[in-house]
């Protein structure tokens, strides 16, 4: 009870936005009426068998953390990321739904795809060391101590970084530097990636994608230690907790 | 003393009568401008609440929505009830000068000063925010406003009561609601010179944000003339009925609008919609003819394609099925101006999420389909279960 009431005041604060919280997070079914018809125009892109991730594009949703994912709808719906099928889908929709549509994606979790080919070793090593230790010099922190030891997300609003395309996480990085995609304020990612220069963002997004998914795919309940930086989107830890 | 105590009760009961006064002008402000839309056009996208800065693109440059929130230095905040009722009525903003027409103040001057006056005391309440927007980016001349002051003298005369007359109370209220606050048509209807709205009978629609905002004199476009009221009512408030779902500007319309009208309110301007004569008016787009063997071809290249991508929603014999509109008999599909149904498949969407339909089912988008392609299917579907829809060919559709 008191980690669904952090939870929805966390989904509240990160979206920056005094809204009630929703009424469909009481309940914790999945609400299965159908909702994968209602919702097929996600899944004509979004689909579950995955998207190839040395060429495609698309990002895969299925498992995400649900505040990460309702977060994602509501930036869309405010342009704060753009996109224009998703500026165009999400347009008309009330957060009580969004957050139906986050939650239903995140309780899914059908197989990755496979991962990209390895790229060459100066890039691979390059990436692994932004990944894990991240650039102290540059003060760019380790991607690992927010999104998960595992890298497959943080409860409740980190995103997985596993089983996503190159060139979706490319894009995202580079809509970052050029203010094209916000996160609340904080915007750490803003901050991140403006230390980045273009091959950083090259040699993260090939060493992830081709990254092996780990046996445990689901997000981390907690991050490994305290977080290198204070997100907006991320909820403070509570002194009760 | 007891001279004074009827007194003492009377300004002590009197005092708070006055603040509940205040506070339902507010209440029934907030409905009005609801149905006025005002936040439609003065909030930007993930912007504060009426503090304006929506760019708004037309023929004579770009316009930015004024922050009407009752900040003083950027907003609307030292504008009485007066100021406001000057704008709405007659497009005269406090200093004196023109409102520019993009504001559809030709509609709003229909109404009554006593709902203005509310929707002041609501605009009052809304949080004052600080956001100077910039000026309006218009084309050479049209940035002078004193034209506008001739524009006005041309094409624009102050609403009175007998504008909206009608004997019948309940027809009278509609049509209040759909010519003032709801100004309908603000986009059913074409505008011709220097934009101003075309009053024929058989005026055409207009072009919004790439959609085509049908007529609504004609029953085989947006005409209501053939529904029942309450299935009319239906589509306004929740965006959805068993035959026909909102999409595009319409969906915005009833999710930031429509959706908060009362069922009294409804059912008034479904029933004065019902009561306009019906018209047959023509399309602005004009569909370039096929030849018989060119209209056999899309039929059969349309029907594999809706085998393939749409049977599976839409039904065999294009029947609807859960969540997916009819498209048998659908107006959407079958009135002379395609650009909507391609729209509709090439983008896809849902429709807006309302009390009456708060979960709705999404339409995928197909941008793959080459115009050819999109072009056959429309025909396809236009041509079939009854639909007698003359074809599309692919130039109709180029963009």
């Amino acid at each position: 009870m008191f980690a669904t009431r952090v939870f929805l005041i966390a989904i509240v604060l990160a979206a920056g936005l005094a809204i009630a919280a929703p009424a469909s997070a009481r309940d914790s079914t999945s609400g299965g009426d159908a909702m994968a018809r209602r919702l097929e125009a996600c899944t004509a892109c979004h689909a579950e068998e995955g998207i190839r991730l040395d060429d495609g594009y698309v990002p895969r949703i299925h498992g995400k953390p649900a505040g990460y994912l309702y977060n994602q709808l509501v930036n869309y719906q405010a342009l704060r990321r753009r996109n224009a099928t998703m500026n165009h889908m999400v347009s008309h929709l009330s957060r009580d739904y969004l957050y139906e549509i986050a939650r239903h994606f995140a309780e899914r979790h059908p197989p990755y795809p496979a991962a990209a080919e390895r790229p060459g070793r100066a890039l691979a090593e390059r990436g692994e060391q932004l990944v894990r230790e991240g650039d102290p010099q540059a003060e760019v922190p380790a991607c690992a101590s927010c999104h998960g030891e595992r890298l497959t997300g943080v409860q409740p609003n980190t995103p997985g970084l596993v089983g996503l395309p190159r060139l979706y996480i490319m894009a995202q990085l580079g809509a970052w530097q050029v203010g094209a995609r916000h996160a609340a304020a904080p915007d750490c990612m803003a901050e991140i990636t403006a230390q980045l220069d273009g091959r950083d963002v090259e040699a993260v997004a090939a060493w992830l994608a081709a990254r092996p998914v780990p046996d445990n795919t689901e997000p981390a309940d907690a991050p490994v230690a305290e977080p290198p930086m204070d997100c907006g989107s991320v909820p403070a830890p509570d002194d009760n907790a | 003393m007891h001279r004074l105590l009827p007194i003492l009760l009377l300004l002590l009961t009197a005092a708070p009568a006055v603040g509940a006064t205040d506070s339902a002008d507010a209440e029934r402000g907030e409905y009005l401008a609801r149905i006025g839309n005002c936040s439609g056009c003065h909030t930007a996208p993930g912007g504060e609440p009426f503090a304006g800065g929506l760019r708004l693109d037309s023929p004579y440059g770009t316009f930015i929505t004024p922050n009407i929130t009752p900040d003083a230095a950027t907003g609307i905040g030292d504008w009485d009830a007066d100021d406001l009722w000057a704008a709405m009525h007659e497009g005269e903003r406090a200093d004196g000068s023109p409102l520019y027409p993009a504001c559809p103040y030709p509609s709003y001057t229909r109404v009554e000063r006593d709902d203005i006056d509310a929707i002041h005391a609501y605009l009052e309440t809304v949080p004052a925010v600080a956001h100077e927007t910039p000026a309006h980016d218009l084309d050479w001349p049209y940035g002078y406003r004193p034209l506008v002051n001739l524009w006005q003298a041309l094409y624009f005369e102050p609403g009175t009561p007998a504008d909206t007359a009608d004997a019948d109370p309940v027809r009278a209220r509609g049509r209040y609601l759909v010519e003032g606050l709801g100004h309908c048509d603000g986009c059913h209807r074409a505008r011709g010179t220097f934009g101003a709205t075309d009053t024929e009978a058989d005026a055409p629609g207009a072009m919004i944000h790439g959609w085509y905002a049908p007529p609504l004199a004609d029953p085989a476009q947006a005409g209501l003339q053939d529904w029942p009221v309450a299935e009319a009512a239906a589509l306004l408030r929740s965006g959805r009925t068993e035959h026909a779902a909102t999409m595009g500007p319409m969906a915005d319309v009833v999710f930031d609008s429509l959706q908060y009208l009362s069922s009294e309110d409804a059912r008034a301007m479904a029933t004065y919609l019902k009561s306009i004569p019906a018209r047959t008016v023509a399309s602005p787009e004009r569909l370039i003819g096929l030849s018989e063997r060119g209209r056999e071809a899309a039929m059969r290249e349309g029907g594999r394609i809706y085998a393939n991508a749409c049977a599976d929603c839409h039904g065999d014999e294009g029947e609807g099925g859960d969540g997916a509109p009819s498209l048998a008999g659908n107006r959407a599909v079958t009135m002379d101006n395609p650009v909507n149904v391609a729209n509709m498949i090439r983008r896809g969407g849902f429709p807006p999420a309302t009390a009456g339909n708060p979960r709705p089912y999404g339409m995928p988008p197909f941008h793959q389909l080459s115009e050819r392609e999109l072009a056959a299917v429309i025909s396809y579907i236009r041509g079939s279960w009854g639909n007698d829809a003359a074809p599309v060919s692919a130039t109709n559709l180029r963009r």
